[in-house]
């Protein structure tokens, strides 16, 4: 079977749409959320979509199917949260390790069927890193901008925890996304060099950011290039934005990322920018007609959705990709 | 010509990035920000002022560095936490944390501290083969996980490469580690070099430049990638204060670097000549050394330097400004401080004015206000500004006369300023440059001198209706009577602002201490350059109310802080503390008694002695140019001032020197000394049979809580205790070289000349330190004689790296001021030199220096830092004061 990196130099992988969304069709209540083994949490768990891996592993199956189904090559992981840091909040911080083992398990079990019946169309899993809850360079104190929250030790010890057990749950390669303050990706990518090493491995590696808002600049005050250039000592599978904008918005920033690496470019925006009531309301059409634009000017290797996306989302990118050559790449770690 | 192989280029990152190409080939780096640099960083970091080392760093950016450089490596500072903490307040600061950041220091732990705590991508300065390749690899390997590029010196274990072939061998073997073996990315590799001087005279140094730029050649032809960088003004280290050789030579080894391949460094762009611009013969002379073309090309240039020492530029420049307009004519002189023509000028304008004080309101304030917006762009330097004020002050004498005679009452100042050096101290010069700043503002002083009496300067304040009064202070009980004078103009219902300032005042103290004593404003003022608004502001109706609310404000955070920092911190008992002193396994071999006990003058002493001993660097912080002498002349925002000033001082040096201004006096003192069962005092005896006690030396002992392994240090911990049946000594010492200075320098007053009379003053303390440093040294060597070995450069000097100490009182190991009565007793200081010490315990004449003298090797400088009452109280009780007293001396160091 050929690898990821091979896949990547032939064709536009696609990546899946949102997960959240999809959860909130099953409607689920507190005891849902709680299932048999946290049944006596002494926390409201309502809202914790991560333990759902555990307590509701077939919903988050039959979510990774439909992607699947719809076109995608790779799904994310139901991990977004699963630091002890992020956990923190549920006071999950010792279930760290299962959530993501189990998260990447169910993940990897649904994408190998795919892989069985369609072997030329290999399906892969990515465990997702996301930011944490707190900020390595930004104080969350106005009156004292010196204090940090949390220290690059913490967060480089919380997000090695995380890469081992997505790892070792069957995860193809792992994703680091969201990214608002660059130094908690410097300190995800230092623990994953440090795994690397550790069990001498090599681990395919994506790495998203997001720009929050129109000044263009990621909530630490990057530039789409600055963030760039801070994040490419370490060999990216691809680097890219997700989140936080619609995908037309995106365009002048995915252009300063992919004019300046040769790694791949990825880009996983949302459904538009949420309406009164917080909904993502895009059309997977009106969708795909903006992603078509990357296309067209070369900009992505790895396209997908963020918040509000859907299968059918996904569905409608799909079929665009497959009339697209991908944007040429070079792998300097192969 | 080989090829320069680069197939990729550096890339940084802090907000923005940061792209070597080959469009922007030679990357600045800033380098204010760095302690070992710069004594004004040093101090503000010292004294934990981060926001005006932020100001620093600002600056830098406002003024073009692309890279700026920090580094917290001083003894004196926890450079680990100093760096984080520095860091984290860049990274919330937008405008300046765009740049990228070269973390610099010496350790790796402070190394990998900042790489923590900064998103971008960083350059990290340096690493280098110096201990060894495994130490080296460790590195490597570490600094490409975090992300950063990284300056590798041309140092390996052998030492600083300084030829051709151990530059090129070290780099090539520096890289082949790096990028062969350890996969670093070649283009954030940054070789320095090693910038050495030229025309040294010494033969081994006269490839220094072309070895440099052919190494650099070298490693950009087979390193590929890699980049090269240095310290550019070290070239011309042998030309100090001939500007116009120095600017040639570094265009002239930059063109020549630069085309070899050298695309990074910290260059001074005010020191730098247009390299098509250099005078044909000048450009000859200087290739011929840096190129090292000729075997007589250091003595050619020599004698060539001497004839264009600044001529050139000079009259070309004199003779076009004369042709122009009458007004502009007026302005270059205040701006340029030329005296020459000013009154020929003035007097044009009179004749053509319809009064003769139009001249002033007009023609002059034109002119002063373009000094001043100069002056508050930053564009314009102190000393600048106060020589402008001298042509100023002779335009006014000049049109005085004429003025009386028309008598115009209508003239008016934009405002009275009241100055005063408070009771118990000496020192004029910040306030004299404050008085200044504001009199070329249109401001009227009043100038109350030192040693000012609360009732005076409050009487006086009334009597001239002033609508501001400001207080100066140099030493620290003055703090205390700026409380007090702040508590008396309440009491008195005074209605008008109260400005403080003065080195040992701060915004921490002024905000905890004074501002609550007095309703009506009081206003910490950082330097001179802040006068003029901060009066302006608070003379000004409209906009007085909102800048006092916005201060106070700031107060109420500063005071908050220091409240609850003073709660966080720990104080041992003093029992406990003493517990824990400074332990030294004392010996008799490591004790050295003096050659002769007893006390000695030394009168009449050569100047010329003293000169080596100087230290310039407080000189031109005097003058507020911040900067480590000799490299503030050519620093790249205050150096050709700095040059100019320098210039200044040299000459009125020598005529201190020729026509014997001044006189410099000392006594010390030698005794046979053990410390007490309380471990904190020491008992000097009067004769080496150790029965008799002379004086008693008080100490005082740190009580913050130390970290593991960390001493609560005191003086008295330096010398033998008693119980150890050892027989160990003390000493002390006064130097002056105040007598003439004062005088000489009202004499200037007289002449209008503040320049000069703030100069005089200025190099009278520089030789009072230079005495202290220059009696240490005999005392070392040959007094006592512990030393006698010794040899020590003047920098090492500077650096404080002798064997024993000469703690000062009132300074940090020692900030008891009442311990000079001690010393005055032991030494007999009056009767036998003349310095007297005022109520406050300031000396008299100000040029003075005196201290204790400590031998052990391994006595060293320490802060005292806070103290509890109940030390303070024991200190009451040894000294016999009452507790009050004790506590209003020591009030600066109590944690309450």
């Amino acid at each position: 079977m050929k690898s990821i990196v091979e896949i990547l130099k032939e064709r536009i992988l696609v990546l899946d749409g949102a997960m959240g969304t999809m959860l909130q069709a099953y409607h689920f209540s507190e005891e849902d959320f709680r299932g048999a083994q946290f049944k006596d949490w002494p926390l409201s768990v309502k809202g914790n979509n991560d333990m759902l891996s555990i307590t509701q592993p077939d919903a988050i199956k039959a979510v990774h199917r439909s992607y699947f189904e719809a076109g995608a090559d790779i799904v994310e992981t139901n991990t977004f949260s699963s630091t002890t840091i992020a956990m923190a909040d549920y006071e999950m911080e010792d279930h760290v390790y299962q959530l993501n083992f189990e998260a990447a398990k169910i993940a990897r079990e649904v994408a190998d069927e795919f892989t069985a019946s369609q072997p030329k169309k290999p399906r892969f899993v990515a465990g997702s890193i996301g930011p944490t809850n707190k900020t390595g360079s930004m104080s969350p104190d106005v009156n004292d901008p010196g204090y940090r929250a949390i220290t690059f030790d913490e967060l480089r010890i919380a997000y090695k925890q995380q890469a081992e057990a997505l790892l070792d749950g069957g995860s193809d390669l792992l994703l680091v996304e969201t990214v608002f303050d660059t130094l908690n990706a410097k300190a995800a990518l230092f623990a994953i060099e440090e795994v690397k090493e550790e069990r001498q491995i090599e681990v395919p590696v994506m790495l998203s950011g997001t720009i929050t808002d129109a000044s263009g600049r990621t909530l630490s005050g990057q530039t789409a290039e600055a963030f760039l250039i801070s994040v490419s000592h370490i060999p990216l599978l691809s680097v890219g934005l997700n989140c936080a904008l619609g995908a037309e918005a995106l365009i002048p920033h995915l252009k300063a990322i992919a004019s300046n690496t040769t790694y791949g470019v990825s880009a996983h925006p949302n459904a538009g920018l949420p309406n009164a009531f917080g909904e993502y309301d895009e059309s997977p059409q009106e969708m795909a007609a903006q992603i078509k634009e990357y296309l067209d000017k070369k900009l992505v290797n790895i396209v997908g959705g963020c918040c509000g996306t859907t299968p059918d989302h996904i569905r409608a990118i799909a079929e665009l990709v497959s009339e697209f050559k991908p944007r040429a790449i070079a792998f300097p770690h192969n | 010509m080989q090829a320069i192989k680069q197939t990729k280029y550096l890339k940084l990152s802090g907000l923005e990035p940061l792209v070597l190409n080959p469009q922007s080939n030679f990357i600045n780096i800033g380098e204010r920000t760095n302690v070992a640099g710069s004594r004004k960083f040093l101090r503000l970091i010292k004294e934990e002022k981060y926001d005006e080392a932020l100001a620093i760093a600002r600056e830098q950016v406002e003024g073009g560095a692309q890279i700026i450089d920090i580094n917290m490596d001083d003894g004196m500072i926890d450079g680990k936490e100093a760096m984080v903490r520095f860091l984290h307040l860049i990274m919330a600061e937008p405008d300046i944390s765009r740049v990228p950041i070269m973390i610099d220091s010496s350790k790796w732990e402070i190394i990998e501290a900042g790489l923590q705590v900064v998103q971008g991508k960083c350059v990290v300065n340096s690493i280098s083969l110096k201990e060894g390749e495994d130490v080296f690899r460790h590195q490597v390997k570490l600094l490409k996980r975090y992300g950063a590029a990284v300056i590798v010196m041309a140092f390996d274990e052998v030492g600083q490469a300084d030829n051709y072939e151990r530059r090129c061998e070290i780099a090539q073997r520096s890289y082949n580690i790096m990028v062969n073996e350890l996969g670093f990315p070649s283009e954030d590799i940054i070789f320095d070099l090693n910038i050495f001087p030229v025309a040294t005279g010494m033969e081994e140094h006269r490839r220094n430049a072309i070895d440099f730029i052919e190494a650099t050649h070298w490693v950009r032809c087979h390193l590929t990638n890699a980049s090269v960088s240095g310290g550019v003004s070290n070239v011309s280290f042998s030309f100090r204060g001939n500007n116009t050789v120095r600017e040639a030579m570094h265009s002239a080894f930059l063109y020549h670097a630069i085309q070899k391949g050298m695309n990074m460094g910290i260059v001074n762009p005010s020191m730098l000549e247009v390299y098509d611009d250099i005078p044909k013969e000048l450009l000859e002379h200087v290739e011929d050394v840096i190129l090292d073309r000729r075997a007589d090309a250091t003595e050619r240039l020599l004698d060539f330097a001497d004839s264009v020492k600044g001529v050139v530029k000079t009259q070309v420049q004199q003779l076009e400004w004369r042709e122009k307009q009458l007004q502009d004519r007026i302005t270059h002189s205040l701006v340029k401080g030329l005296d020459t023509f000013i009154i020929e000028d003035v007097e044009e304008a009179r004749l053509l004015a319809s009064k003769p004080l139009e001249v002033i309101e007009v023609n002059l304030m034109i002119g002063m206000g373009v000094v001043g917006d100069l002056f508050g762009e930053g564009k314009m330097f102190l000393p600048q500004v106060v020589k402008s004020a001298r042509v100023m002050k002779k335009a006014v004498a000049h049109l005085m006369p004429f003025i009386e005679a028309e008598k115009d009452e209508n003239s008016r100042a934009q405002g009275k300023v009241l100055l005063a050096t408070v009771k118990g101290d000496v020192h004029d010069i910040g306030k004299n440059i404050v008085g200044v700043v504001l009199a070329c503002n249109n401001y009227e002083i009043v100038d109350l001198g030192v040693m000012v009496p609360p009732e005076k300067i409050l009487e006086e304040a009334q009597k001239h209706q002033v609508d501001v009064i400001g207080l100066s202070g140099l030493i620290t009980p003055s703090l205390d009577e700026m409380v007090h004078v702040a508590k008396e103009m309440k009491r008195l219902g005074f209605e008008i602002p109260l400005l403080i300032g003065g080195a040992t005042t701060s915004r921490a103290h002024t905000a905890v201490k004074i501002a609550e004593q007095y309703d009506h404003g009081v206003v910490h003022v950082l330097d001179a350059s802040r006068s003029v608004p901060v009066v302006s502001t608070l003379i000004n109706e409209n906009t007085c109310g909102e800048f006092l609310k916005e201060t106070y404000g700031e107060y109420d955070k500063l005071r908050d802080g220091y409240l609850n920092r003073a709660r966080k911190k720990v104080y041992l008992p003093l029992e406990e503390a003493r517990a824990n002193k400074f332990k030294i396994d004392w010996n008799a071999e490591n004790l050295y008694k003096p050659k002769k006990l007893g006390v000695a003058v030394m009168e009449d002493l050569d100047f010329n002695e003293l000169v080596p001993y100087l230290d310039w660097t407080p000189f031109f912080q005097s003058w507020e140019l911040h900067g480590k002498y000799p490299a503030i002349l050519t620093d790249a925002v205050v150096g050709e001032q700095a040059s100019e000033l320098f210039k200044d001082a040299t000459e009125m040096l020598t005529r201190i020197l020729d026509e014997k201004w001044f006189t410099a006096k000392a006594v010390y003192g030698l005794f046979a000394a053990n410390t007490k069962e309380n471990a904190d005092d020491i008992e000097v005896y009067t004769d080496a049979n150790r029965t008799e006690v002379l004086e008693t030396i008080l100490t005082l002992r740190q009580q913050s809580k130390k970290g593991a392994g960390k001493p609560n240090i005191a003086l008295a911990d330096f010398v033998a205790p008693k119980e150890t049946g050892l027989q160990d000594y003390i000493g002390g010492f006064c130097v002056t070289t105040g007598f003439g200075v004062e005088e000489i320098a009202e004499k200037y007053k007289e002449d209008l000349d503040d320049y000069n009379s703030i100069m005089v003053k200025a190099l009278g303390d520089r030789f009072a330190e230079a005495f202290a440093e220059y009696l240490h040294d005999k005392v070392r060597k040959e007094f006592w004689g512990y030393a006698s070995a010794e040899n020590l450069s003047n920098e090492d000097l500077i650096r404080e790296e002798y064997q024993g100490i000469r703690p000062a009182p009132g300074y940090p190991a020692c900030p008891d001021h009442t311990e000079k009565r001690t010393l005055w007793r032991l030494l007999d200081v009056e009767k036998n030199i003349g310095v007297t010490l005022t109520e406050s315990l300031a000396m008299w004449p100000t040029a003075s220096v005196s201290g204790l003298y400590f031998s052990h090797t391994q006595s060293r400088y320490f802060g005292l830092g806070k103290i509890t009452k109940e030390q303070v109280h024991d200190f009451a009780k040894r000294r016999g004061f009452t507790k009050e007293v004790a506590e209003r001396w020591l009030q600066p160091n109590l944690n309450e």
